[in-house]
């Protein structure tokens, strides 16, 4: 057994995860819920050994380094990170019907992953510039950042749906307005730290920390859009769908600053396209 | 006076805050879609002469230190300024407030509010406040004309951490200015053995000097086996007036700061020139030479004549290079050395460890940043201050118990700026306390 093939696997359970809570969504069975948590839990401990297992083999390589460097292996932090995220919420809030809408994020992440063209999931070495405690201090803080906003994309789905719908099995609209606004407040310190561990980082490789490439530029105006959204809640009153609106949209310019910087735009994060 | 009034209220008010957040969040989209630093011919090439024309007044090409981005940067400093003393005195005096001072009018009106009247005084603790120590509130108290007021409270100073946030910006912004009014950022290329006293900035390549010296001793690439490199490593001395105050290797993401100047690993040029280390056995005399490929060099001392006769390489880096080697009237020895290997050769009774690598210059990016410490100084109160803002709760418990003629009335009340749901959870424990408490008491209400 290998790490791509526990990974493969990860990919189908977490489909299978976002079926068994499509279906408690559809049929209300108490029974599945049970099911459901816990085929996603073991689901997200093959992850886990799948990542410490590409850990250990890259030290077997002789290139040992965290699986954090690339874009394959921050998709799939990212995946792990909001499956981490959804199941404390599902734990905190008591409620299962989240997952329907939380997880598909964590499949397509490694759906993605696993079989997008442009992913290259070899493990290779770190260039010098790369081999930074900091540099996984910067990944890990952005991508549960990420993974916290993904989830809060989730819940403004949700939001808007259950608005429309009379009666409806989703948790009622305050509830959702909650948890969305908290997961966003959660997300918005990480990635607060995630663009200051990357700053520090910088600083330590090249001696500025702050540059303007075009990856950077986009965490800040991510940075700026939830300030934006936290300020208007807190000052103005935003809430309900304004607020599920804002978290979606937001989430679309997170995808932007991991996605869509390195492949439609150039700058020094383009070792992530490799 | 109504022009001040106005400005202030102009310039405290969320609404600027949200519009510069705005307007900072889509203009920095244009830096990123259009190339920033290029030529006024590059933009020509690309977008035509009328893009260009019109980029240039609006110092695209440039954005980000174009007078129209530092004035939102300003506006929003103005704003953040303002703003906060607007409002710190209000938050200072809620933070600082006589919470004795409270009429159980008030109490009932708060959010979270319960109230008993008990009519037999025999079954009542006399001392109330170890209901609450059980929950972890420790109360204090205070005789008031008709009863005792208790109030206790947790995380008061949590109501800045928002302001910590604010303040963390403009820490940040003046850490970024001082950076760039007292700090420079160069680059210099030190061939081995050789060493620099200046470094040239990268905004006009003026050059400006260290007043020390720096000496590269030795530059290092190491390579995976599948060719990626490894390691860039220089070793690196300080001198000053020719003497020597350290010597350290630095690599990328490990840089050397003397006074305040920072020297970062950044780039290496491989030359065509050789530098070999020869060190004779008996003696334990040794001496590097610098000597161009094909030429010879003699170390007369020694009666040593050498040179480098032929390299293997892979594209511009020396694998391992032929060395010829005479001693005297010896006849001449030829030897492949890896690159920067040692090797003993023996030529009649004398014996030499011999060692050739190419010469290199390393790459140093220079930097001189006063201002870094205030920006990571802001960074750590950014968190602090959001951690404060958003988990820290002001929670305030009021407890009054009220003598009257016929018995006593006792107030709880509570209020909290964050986690309503936490609270509430806490006030409902506090209210069956004190129920079960006064249980065999006669209650009324
Ligand atoms: C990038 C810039 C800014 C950041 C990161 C920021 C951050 C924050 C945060 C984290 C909060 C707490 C929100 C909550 O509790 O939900 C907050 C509240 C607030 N911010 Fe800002 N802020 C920024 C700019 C501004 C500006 C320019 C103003 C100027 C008017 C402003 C005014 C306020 C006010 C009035 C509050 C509510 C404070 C209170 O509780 O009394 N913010 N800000």
């Amino acid at each position: 057994m290998d790490s791509s093939q526990l990974l493969g696997i990860t990919t189908f359970t977490y489909l299978f995860s976002t079926i068994l809570y499509v279906a408690l969504l559809v049929f209300k069975a108490p029974r599945l819920g049970f099911f459901a948590t816990l085929f996603t839990v073991i689901a997200w401990l093959i992850q886990t050994a799948g990542l410490a297992l590409r850990w250990v083999e890259s030290y077997q390589m002789g290139i040992g380094h965290a699986p954090l460097t690339n874009m394959y292996e921050s998709v799939v932090f990212f995946s792990w990170t909001i499956i981490i995220l959804y199941l404390l919420i599902e734990w905190k809030f008591k409620t299962k019907i989240i997952g329907a809408f939380a997880i598909p994020f964590a499949f397509l992440a490694m759906a993605y992953a696993s079989f997008a063209g442009e992913i290259n999931k070899t493990i290779s070495p770190l260039v010098p510039a790369l081999q930074s405690n900091w540099l996984i201090a910067h990944v890990v803080t952005c991508f549960i950042g990420y993974a916290a906003f993904a989830v809060a994309a989730g819940l403004g789905i949700m939001y808007l749906i259950r608005s429309r719908s009379t009666t409806s099995v989703l948790p009622p609209l305050d509830v959702l307005d909650e948890i969305t606004h908290k997961t966003m407040v959660f997300g918005f310190i990480w990635l607060s730290a995630g663009i200051i561990t990357g700053a520090i980082w910088a600083n330590s490789a090249w001696g500025t920390y702050w540059s303007w490439d075009p990856k950077e530029t986009w965490s800040l105006i991510t940075w700026f859009f939830y300030a934006i959204t936290l300020h208007a809640r807190y000052t103005r009153g935003w809430a309900g769908t304004r607020v599920a609106v804002l978290a979606i949209l937001g989430f679309l310019s997170v995808i932007f600053t991991y996605y869509g910087v390195n492949f439609l735009l150039s700058g020094l994060h383009s070792y992530g396209s490799a | 006076m109504n022009i001040i009034t106005n400005l202030w209220k102009f310039f405290s008010s969320v609404k600027l805050a949200l519009f510069t957040l705005c307007a900072l969040a889509s203009t920095s989209i244009i830096g990123t879609v259009i190339p920033q630093g290029e030529t006024y011919s590059f933009y020509v090439k690309n977008f035509g002469p009328k893009w260009a024309q019109f980029f240039h007044i609006l110092d695209i090409p440039n954005m980000y230190y174009s007078w129209w981005f530092l004035g939102l940067l300003g506006l929003l400093s103005a704003n953040l300024i303002i703003c906060s003393l607007d409002r710190l005195p209000r938050i200072l005096k809620i933070i600082n407030s006589d919470n004795f001072a409270i009429q159980p009018e008030r109490m009932e009106k708060m959010a979270y509010f319960k109230k008993w009247k008990v009519t037999s005084k025999a079954d009542l603790p006399i001392d109330f406040r170890t209901i609450f120590n059980k929950n972890g509130w420790k109360l204090r108290g205070q005789k008031q004309k008709d009863g005792e007021m208790f109030f206790g409270q947790k995380n008061r100073w949590s109501r800045i951490g928002v302001y910590i946030v604010h303040l963390s910006i403009l820490i940040i912004f003046a850490g970024a200015i001082v950076g760039h009014f007292f700090g420079f950022k160069g680059s210099v290329m030190v061939p081995e053995m050789k060493s620099t006293a200046k470094i040239y900035t990268f905004k006009d390549s003026q050059s400006i000097d260290l007043g020390f010296e720096v000496r590269c001793n030795s530059f290092l690439i190491e390579f995976y086996d599948n060719g990626m490199p490894k390691d860039y490593r220089s070793n690196l001395s300080v001198l000053e007036n020719g003497k020597e105050i350290l010597t350290t290797d630095i690599e990328v993401n490990e840089p050397l700061t003397y006074k305040g100047i920072t020297f970062y690993q950044s780039s290496y040029e491989g030359y065509q020139d050789f530098i070999i280390s020869i060190s004779e056995k008996n003696s334990g005399e040794g001496k590097r030479f610098v000597l161009p490929f094909q030429q010879q060099q003699t170390w007369d001392v020694k009666s040593l004549r050498f040179g480098i006769i032929n390299v293997k390489a892979n594209g511009q880096r020396v694998i391992s290079s032929k060395i010829w080697f005479t001693v005297g009237g010896e006849p001449p020895v030829t030897q492949w050395l890896d690159d920067n290997s040692s090797s003993i050769i023996t030529v009649g009774d004398r014996t030499f460890t011999l060692s050739a690598k190419q010469m290199y210059a390393t790459g140093l990016q220079v930097a001189k940043d006063p201002g870094v410490w205030l920006v990571y100084i802001g960074c750590i109160s950014m968190l602090i201050g959001l951690f404060m803002a958003f988990f820290l709760s002001h929670k305030r418990i009021w407890f009054y118990r009220q003598e009257e003629t016929d018995g006593i009335v006792l107030y709880l009340s509570g209020s909290a700026n964050k986690n309503k749901q936490d609270f509430s959870r806490l006030f409902k424990k506090l209210e069956e306390r004190i129920d079960s408490t006064i249980h065999n008491s006669i209650q009324i209400d």
